[in-house]
């Protein structure tokens, strides 16, 4: 904890050396967007692999294992790959809203990361109303996938547009419900408080049955709001109704093949931090020397390994199970995960009122 | 209460076939069954009865055994074999027999059946080994088996 | 119409079109070039016509021309999944006419291939199911195992896919010396995988919902439409020429014949787990005591037919094949008809599909087990 906040301590110092006060608040904000955008690729690619990777272990075969050692250059071909290609766009198009529908993802992505925070103080913003500044930034997302169904003027990706958009904002409510839930244990929306408020049980030891429930319950609409198996129908339906990105090519498909991936990146990032303790190590309560041993480990490698392993959950279902249909889908959400979503909010309100928790 | 038994009865599912992937994810290095191809061309084995391309051994004295009795052009079902023979003089009897001049083999057309090494009463052609057979050019697909300047064996006539 | 105002009001509601969907000979669904022309209304189908025809070689055509050794290489292109149960169609009916009595190992061994190939050939379709329904593993797990047949069909004939190993008489060569003792291998080690596949996808509480009460076939449909094979025995028809009309070496062993009574796509699909079973226990019953014997019995060179018809039919994996020669006395047939599974498998497509979303239709194909080099010839 303390080493994170020495760091950006001394970036400040160093700053402030530099240049006049003003002058310095401007370099650290630009600073870093620079970090966040240099972070935003390197994830995109390191996940792009990981993907392909455990995908093969899981089908019993090797994955990339040419290109480079390990095959780790092998996203970095793909991108220049992507990179080189020609843009076509349909001519009947609406150039201004098909050229900027992936640019509603990936803001609204780097929005949505910019306050998660990755250790003690590191994160961009740590705005008091943080859970809730989140889930409404990732609702915007779901606009730049409609436009993009409407600007490509096909009525195929114009199908499959609508069924994603109606997915994700049907799993939104699941999301926000369950964060709902853990946010009754800590009393605050600031990230850093939900953080702190786990320096001695995680939630989802402290609140023990409601939350776990609603871990399963986020897990479950998280991989649904990032488009991935089981509720992929959107991508798979392209034997037929190609999907909504189905006019784009080069370097606006990278952007939304990416930020599908850091969608998933920010889902597991979430879950991490409300569920899992983000960058706390694992304390037990008042055991001294088992917490002092635990703080060793740096905040942020805390942080990715708990995120590591939530990421690791959603390839393990990706690759396990068959795709849904979009009326099983919808009958999930609405009679399903709702009901049991809310239900979920009323027992652990009721725990906490009475004190039942840890 | 069976909303509640089936919601459980269904994760109970989901959760067995994740144990099955699971196991060959964490069981990954034993249990990967790809071969790195061009890297291990030196270690390949292939049962001997491999039907590859068709050949004609020739021993060290260049003789190979073919009489050129035409047993699998009649054979091959689409022409793939064509037998160019001649009439020559036996020196040692007198007779005229029938000795092949050339055996052309188009690999363009072979299909691979086996009918043509099962029908050769001498077992002068064999099938190989070879299954990298692709060419740039149509004309490589063309061979001519018996090798120039080689001759019959001695005593395969019977 | 006039009303006395700038623009005519449209007096009726929303008019929504049926459209016309082309699911084109490229896809990755249907499994071969097939092309399938749906007529959706919404998301629900109201017409599906197939249109065949893509991947037609003459293969009856080339058949009046070939004598009787060199079709019998042919007919493995035909349902290339099940090559040695075609060959062995052609072989019978060579065999059949002439009058021919074929040893009992020969007849042990055609059936032991026969049931393996059956095996093969639904571990095939089992990846490719879960392949359409959204579970992309099951494609490799099926294929790992279809290695291991596949090596021992190497070793006994040199090819893994167009096998050419049975000829009129018997088998082209014996059998190789680890045959026993690597079909034993097999079955050890099929047996547990058979019981993880079922953990895998039968059970699973995603692909019950996707595949239960879709494309439900009737009996009577079904035998209106002369579907043979699993399909016809999701439906709760017998129709197992293993057990009407035996051949080979199927009327001393012991096998059951599996029907479902319901119909539908999760019907069809636990017929061929089902199958797979049985075929299990058929080769368990044979491989231990293959019969001494000769492995090619003594044909003229040049075979002819007598004159007159000849029907043969055998059970492939996805049906009944049979085989119809006419012949003239001469060493090629006059006319040779197969009557493909395949073919009256894909009619009854239209009865079943209409009235289900897209979605589903893929998974309705998927149990049809159909190969479309069958169907076209």
């Amino acid at each position: 904890m303390h080493g994170t906040e020495r760091f950006t301590a001394a970036v400040h110092q160093w700053l402030l050396g530099m240049f006049s006060p003003g002058a310095a608040h401007i370099a650290e904000m630009v600073l870093t967007g620079l970090a966040y955008l240099a972070f935003f690729a390197v994830a995109g690619l390191a996940l792009v692999y990981l993907e392909r990777r455990i995908a093969a272990f899981f089908q019993v075969r090797l994955g990339p294992n040419r290109v480079g050692p390990f095959g780790l250059l092998q996203t970095v071909a793909d991108a220049l790959k992507l990179v080189a290609k020609e843009p076509i766009g349909t001519k009947k198009a609406d150039h201004f809203l098909y050229s900027l529908a992936p640019y509603f993802l990936i803001i609204s992505s780097l929005m949505a990361i910019s306050v998660i925070p990755m250790g003690a103080g590191f994160s961009a913003f740590d705005i008091d109303v943080g859970v809730f500044f989140l889930i409404a930034v990732s609702s915007v997302g779901v606009l730049g996938i409609l436009i993009a169904g409407w600007g490509s003027y096909n009525k195929y990706s114009l199908i499959g547009a609508l069924r994603s958009g109606a997915q994700m904002i049907s799993y939104e409510l699941s999301v926000g419900l369950s964060l709902l839930t853990m946010i009754l244990l800590v009393g605050s929306l600031r990230f850093s408080d939900v953080v702190q408020a786990q320096s001695d049980y995680w939630l989802i030891f402290k609140g023990h049955i409601p939350a776990f429930i609603a871990f399963v319950i986020f897990i479950i609409s998280g991989t649904a709001e990032s488009n991935r198996t089981p509720f992929d129908l959107v991508e798979a339906e392209s034997e037929l109704g190609a999907g909504f990105h189905s006019e784009y090519s080069g370097i606006q498909f990278a952007f939304f093949f990416l930020s599908e991936f850091i969608n998933m990146f920010i889902i597991s990032a979430v879950a991490a931090t409300v569920f899992l303790g983000g960058w706390m190590p694992f304390h037990i309560g008042d055991l001294e020397g088992f917490n002092h041993i635990m703080d060793y480990i740096p905040g942020p490698v805390w942080f990715f390994i708990k995120t590591g392993f939530i990421i690791f959950l959603m390839m393990w279902f990706r690759w396990t199970f068959p795709r849904l249909r979009i009326d099983q889908l919808m009958k999930l959400e609405w009679k399903y995960l709702l009901p049991l979503n809310l239900l979920n909010i009323l027992l652990m309100a009721f725990f906490v009122w009475k004190g039942w928790y840890l | 209460m069976g909303y509640f038994s089936d919601i459980i009865h269904g994760f109970k599912t989901l959760l067995t076939g994740m144990k099955v992937t699971g196991k060959y994810f964490f069981n990954a290095r034993k249990e990967i069954i790809t071969q790195q191809y061009p890297d291990n061309r030196d270690t390949l084995t292939f049962p001997e009865r491999f039907r590859g391309r068709v050949d004609m051994p020739h021993n060290e004295n260049n003789e190979h055994r073919c009489t050129g009795c035409q047993a699998c052009e009649i054979a091959c079902p689409n022409g793939s074999i064509e037998i160019i023979w001649d009439r020559v003089l036996n020196p040692e009897t007198g007779k005229k027999k029938k000795a092949i001049e050339k055996h052309i083999y188009h690999l363009s057309m072979c299909t691979m059946c086996n009918l043509c090494i099962v029908a050769c009463p001498t077992d002068a052609i064999v099938m190989t080994h070879e299954f990298e057979l692709a060419a740039y050019d149509r004309s490589d697909l063309t061979f001519v088996l018996n090798k120039p300047g080689s001759k019959l064996m001695a005593g395969v006539e019977e | 119409m006039r009303t006395g105002t700038l623009f005519d009001p449209i007096e009726q509601d929303l008019h929504t079109d049926e459209y016309k969907i082309n699911m084109g000979p490229q896809h990755p669904a249907t499994h071969g070039v097939l092309r399938l022309i749906l007529t959706i209304d919404g998301e629900v189908i109201k017409n599906v016509e197939p249109d065949l025809g893509y991947i037609h070689r003459s293969i009856e055509k080339i058949c009046e021309r070939d004598n009787y050794r060199q079709i019998v290489h042919l007919t493995d292109r035909m349902d290339y999944l099940s090559s040695h149960i075609n060959n062995e169609a052609v072989c019978l009916l060579i065999e059949n006419a002439l009058e021919i009595e074929v040893s009992d190992r020969v007849k042990v061994i055609r059936t032991i291939l026969d049931e393996l190939t059956r095996i093969s050939s639904h571990l095939l379709w089992w990846g490719v199911m879960g392949m359409d329904v959204g579970a992309l593993t099951t494609f490799m797990y099926g294929f790992r195992e279809r290695e291991m047949i596949n090596d021992i069909f190497e070793n006994t004939c040199g090819a893994r896919l167009t096998m050419n190993y049975n000829v009129p008489g018997g088998l082209m060569w014996d059998i190789y010396s680890g045959f026993v003792r690597d079909t034993k291998a097999f079955l050890k080690h099929f047996k547990p995988k058979l019981k993880e596949y079922n953990d895998l996808l039968t059970d699973n509480i995603i692909f019950r919902k996707r595949t239960e009460g879709i494309g439900v076939l009737s009996k009577e449909t079904a035998i209106a439409y002369g579907v043979t094979g699993p399909t016809m025995r999701g439906s709760g028809v017998s129709c197992d020429i293993r057990k009407l009309f035996p051949y080979s070496a199927y009327d001393r062993v012991q096998f059951e014949e599996i029907l479902m009574q319901g119909g539908d796509t999760f019907d069809r699909y636990l017929v061929r787990m089902k199958e797979m079973e049985q075929s299990i226990h058929i080769i368990e019953q044979l491989i231990d005591n293959i019969p001494e014997g000769e492995t090619l019995e003594k044909t003229r060179a040049v075979i002819k037919l007598p004159k007159g018809e000849f029907y043969q039919r055998v059970e492939t994996a996805r049906g009944e094949l049979g085989v119809y020669v006419i012949s003239d006395g001469k060493k090629s047939p006059y006319r040779m008809k197969f009557r493909s599974p395949g073919f009256s498998n894909l009619s009854v497509i239209n009865e079943i599909a209409v009235g289900h979303k897209i979605g589903d239709f893929v998974a309705i194909i998927s149990t049809l087990d159909l190969v479309i080099p069958d169907i076209d010839r």
